[in-house]
């Protein structure tokens, strides 16, 4: 009943739209108006539209900085991220200016020039020397911005100097879920394959490797030294995931049958961080960024930072991978 | 071309309007197909911003449109991603690829290059039943069990190898494999047409560098799709392969369901190579038509020669160059050797230069123009504006070192929506409001029509501006919801205002629709030549005729953008504000932009 009322209603709004559009155009013919030309006044409205979008536009954009600002991420609390802030900074401070600047020429030039009988249109083509201006111009600024981010690249990608002290830990995905393991006093993480999967070893670790017995694996929370690099290796062992650490703004992809990797410093602890943040409830997350299934959306571990200390005595509360 | 080739004998209805070989009633046939998956695609999308704007809360259009796929109405998890998955893959490839190079390919080719039509009309009318066919598979896909593919339009697999992944990777999967394994025939077959009909079709006098800019970059299109999609095709077949017949392209070492799978060897990385191989091309292919249709519309409706004719085709030319050689950019984070990331990121912030000196020349061709402001020109510079705001934030996502803080954040869910979606689609209405009376020998009604554009692009803006902030807050694309991070509770107003502007702006396109079939069946009679346009499809008659020209075919003595042109006198040359192709060059003029 409701349907079918509904749909009644839906048709006599659109026959009465058809009528009034059929009697307005009937109207304007009678007039001796040619009925699809944009009128003067229409073309005058429009072209005060084009301002008024102009100015709304970037009040939008103001208000949004303004309102939202806050909610942005922190800080970074890595080293190679306050570098990438940098850059980030450095992008921003051309591209709003690129952004504004074509903006108030594209609407105040369309405003400006709306249509006027009594003025021709300049038949003005091309401009060999224009055009050099706006080719070399983009050149140069994206010069400086690609050698500014492909130095950062190089350095965020290169790994942890094996030799120099650092953490080595293995970040396993499957859905949903994540595991991990710390390589333990030998430096070194043991042979792990989905072949070994068994009961409580959901890592999937080789028992009869020797360099498997000391490692360490946790759940639900890694602990990271602050100010030691960290070295993670990713695997997975279904679909891809990706491991996504956003305050340290760190991300990679964890494939099955590959071993990504990726390597930064913790500057700041996580109770650093709650100050800065001024919440007392703040805590660093590991969350899953790549589409991975249904329960995508509820893939987490809790990543706390600590003094070297407070890391070396947790890290020793944990269990040998030999004694379960 | 046969002289007799007009005198055609009455077609019964069978062949005049369902299997047609007619350029222009193809097009039509693209359009209508195209608009209307795009509507489902809208729709989709509203629902999935429902579940994102108000978590869990249950609503009468979920569960009229979703029915068993949302209990209670409220959507499940994993048909959230069935419906994100479907209306990408849906706007992507059947609004924005066919829709928009399907309609405006065949229409405009053979109007604009002077031929009675295609090269081969049976390809032409096979390349749209092939678009039909994959339409429909695509469509029922939605309806199996299991559901629709929801592996995200990018199927990277395993997800979208394994049906213990997700339900939708099983017989929903198949049917989209098979859908689009037909699409890009349907694909491969339009573009060859075109670009054998641009290459060989042209009347006399028309040389390549006389060609619209519309041509152009439906050429360039043409010829992006021919060198991509058959990527995608081989990409699919493999996938097909590891699904059904035991390899393992892309599959090792998997433990799923309690179980290790047989695969071993293969790397899901490869098929991201291969996908996005066609994938970025893609944006391209999405883009330059619309960037075609503008650069004739700028031009027209400013009374004023497109400003630098040959740095737009250069531009056109260097942008489809690069979009082959970036595809990485898509993979910094996937853990692909460094050095690869270095030279994406080199290729991709090159594009930028090309693409801003489109932006200078479509800003210097308004300077001193004449504007009219006809809806297809709002559309016009709507897009213009688009193509700068998601443009810019290109430079952030395309620099590896920024792009692995935001990659798969909604930072890039805004980017590419204005960037590719809103610019292509407001390049598709610019086309659709300028081209009506050629297609419909009707006109469009303006007053709807800017009704339609404003509030199109204030509630586009709305919805996809805020994403920047999420993703920069580092809020992940594809969750069903963001109620489980604690960090993220702030977020909750902003994808509630998101939401109701994607809510207002899906109402608002109704302004279109109905404002389409009233003018169709029942709008002003077009004038052949409504626009006072140049280029050679208005002067053909209004009227559908077989072979587009009664009598010969009009010779082309001057390039298409011969607006305000004036003598030494400072009068119009030839007495009015544009000179048609036809109209032969005078004893001291000069032809191009001289």
């Amino acid at each position: 009943m409701v349907a079918l009322v509904a749909i009644v209603a839906v048709l006599l709004i659109v026959i009465s739209a058809v009528q009034t559009l059929k009697i307005a155009e009937l109207w304007a013919i009678n007039k001796g108006k040619v009925i699809y030309e944009v009128t003067k006044k229409q073309n005058k409205t429009q072209a005060l539209l084009m301002l008024v979008f102009l100015v709304a536009y970037f009040a939008f954009f103001a208000w949004q900085v303004w309102k939202w600002g806050d909610l942005m991420l922190p800080v970074s609390a890595s080293e190679h991220g306050v570098v990438t802030d940098k850059l980030l900074n450095i992008t921003y401070a051309f591209i709003i200016p690129v952004f504004i600047i074509t903006h108030i020429f594209l609407f105040w030039f369309a405003y400006k020039y709306a249509h006027n009988p009594n003025r021709k249109a300049v038949f003005f083509s091309h401009s060999n020397k224009l055009e050099l201006v706006w080719t070399i111009i983009p050149s140069i600024a994206l010069t400086v911005l690609i050698l500014f981010g492909l130095s950062s690249w190089n350095e965020i990608m290169t790994p942890v100097d094996s030799e120099k002290e650092h953490v080595l830990i293995e970040v396993q995905a499957q859905q949903f879920s994540w595991n991990a393991r710390y390589a333990g006093n030998d430096g070194k993480l043991g042979r792990a394959g989905v072949e070994f999967i068994e009961g409580i070893n959901a890592m999937g670790i080789d028992i009869n490797d020797k360099n498997a017995k000391d490692d360490k694996v946790v759940r639900g929370e890694i602990h990271l030294p602050v100010g030691v690099p960290v070295q993670f290796v990713f695997r997975s062992i279904d679909v891809i995931h990706s491991a996504y650490m956003p305050h340290f703004r760190a991300q990679m992809n964890c494939v099955p049958g590959v071993k990504t990797q990726f390597n930064f410093v913790p500057t700041i602890t996580t109770k650093e961080m709650k100050k800065i943040t001024n919440n007392k409830d703040f805590n660093y997350i590991l969350l899953c960024n790549k589409i991975c299934g249904a329960a995508h959306y509820n893939m987490q571990m809790d990543i706390i930072v600590e003094s070297k200390e407070d890391y070396e005595k947790w890290l020793a509360e944990q269990k040998q991978f030999a004694e379960n | 071309m046969s002289a007799t080739h007009h005198h055609h004998e009455e077609q019964d209805f069978l062949f005049k309007y369902i299997f047609s070989q007619d350029h222009k009633m193809i097009s039509k046939q693209f359009l209508i197909t195209g608009f209307l998956m795009g509507f489902i695609g809208m729709v989709m999308s509203t629902l999935f911003r429902l579940q994102l704007g108000f978590p869990g809360e249950s609503f009468w259009a979920i569960d009229f449109f979703l029915g068993s796929w949302a209990e209670n109405g409220v959507m499940a998890p994993d048909k959230y991603l069935a419906l994100v998955t479907m209306h990408g893959t849906i706007m992507v490839f059947f609004l924005l690829t066919a829709g928009l190079s399907g309609t405006f390919s065949n229409l405009l080719i053979p109007l604009q290059i002077g031929a009675r039509d295609m090269a081969s009309g049976f390809l032409n009318m096979l390349s749209y039943w092939f678009f039909f066919v994959s339409t429909i598979i695509m469509l029922i896909s939605l309806g199996v069990e299991g559901g629709a593919a929801s592996a995200g339009w990018t199927i990277y697999p395993p997800l979208s190898a394994l049906p213990q992944a997700i339900p939708g990777s099983g017989l929903g999967m198949t049917l989209w494999l098979i859908s689009m394994a037909i699409f890009i025939a349907s694909s491969l077959l339009g573009s060859l047409n075109y670009i054998v009909t641009i290459l060989n079709l042209r009347t006399k006098g028309m040389t390549m560098t006389r060609l619209p800019l519309t041509i152009w970059a439906f050429l360039v299109t043409a010829i992006l799709g021919v060198l991509s999609f058959p990527v995608l095709l081989s990409a699919a077949l493999l996938l097909i392969f590891d699904r059904s017949f035991g390899t393992s392209f892309y599959l090792s070492d998997i433990y799923i369901g309690g179980q290790v799978l047989e695969h071993s060897g293969g790397s899901p990385i490869l098929f991201e190579h291969l996908f996005w191989f066609l994938g970025h091309p893609e944006v391209y292919i999405v883009l330059l038509p619309a960037l075609g249709i503008t650069s004739e519309i700028v031009s027209t409706m400013s009374r004023k020669p497109i400003f630098g004719y040959r740095a737009m085709v250069t531009s056109i030319l260097a942008i489809a160059f690069l979009s082959v050689i970036v595809w990485g950019h898509h993979m910094f984070v996937t853990g692909m050797n460094p050095f690869l990331g270095a030279v994406f990121t080199f290729t991709t912030l090159l594009i930028a230069i090309p693409s801003a000196v489109k932006v200078f020349n479509y800003i210097t061709t308004l300077w001193k123009g004449n504007i009219i402001f006809s809806p297809a020109m709002l559309f016009s510079i709507g897009l213009v504006s688009t193509f700068i705001s998601g443009g810019v934030t290109g430079l952030i996502l395309g620099d590896s070192a920024l792009d692995i803080n935001i990659h798969d954040t909604y930072f890039v869910v805004g980017h590419f929506h204005i960037v590719m979606g809103l610019s292509a689609i407001f390049g598709m209405f610019a086309g659709v409001y300028h081209w009506f009376p050629k297609m419909f020998g009707r006109m469009m009604n303006n007053t709807i029509g800017f009704f339609h554009f404003w509030i199109t692009i204030v509630c586009a803006y709305g919805v996809f501006f805020p994403m920047h902030f999420l993703g920069l807050a580092g809020v992940p694309r594809r969750y069903y919801t963001n109620s489980e991070f604690p960090l993220f509770d702030n977020m909750l107003d902003i994808n509630e205002l998101i939401t109701w502007f994607a809510i207002v702006a899906a109402f608002a396109q109704l302004l279109f629709v109905f404002n389409f079939f009233y003018s169709a069946l029942r709008g002003p009679r077009a004038s052949q030549n409504p626009w006072r346009a140049n280029s050679l499809e208005w002067t053909a008659p209004v009227e559908h005729i077989h072979g587009n020209w009664p009598g010969e075919i009009p010779e082309v003595h001057r390039w298409a953008y011969d607006y305000s042109k004036v003598d030494e006198n400072g009068d119009y040359v030839n007495g009015e504000d544009f000179i048609s192709q036809v109209v032969p060059l005078g004893p001291n003029e000069k032809d191009g932009g001289h």
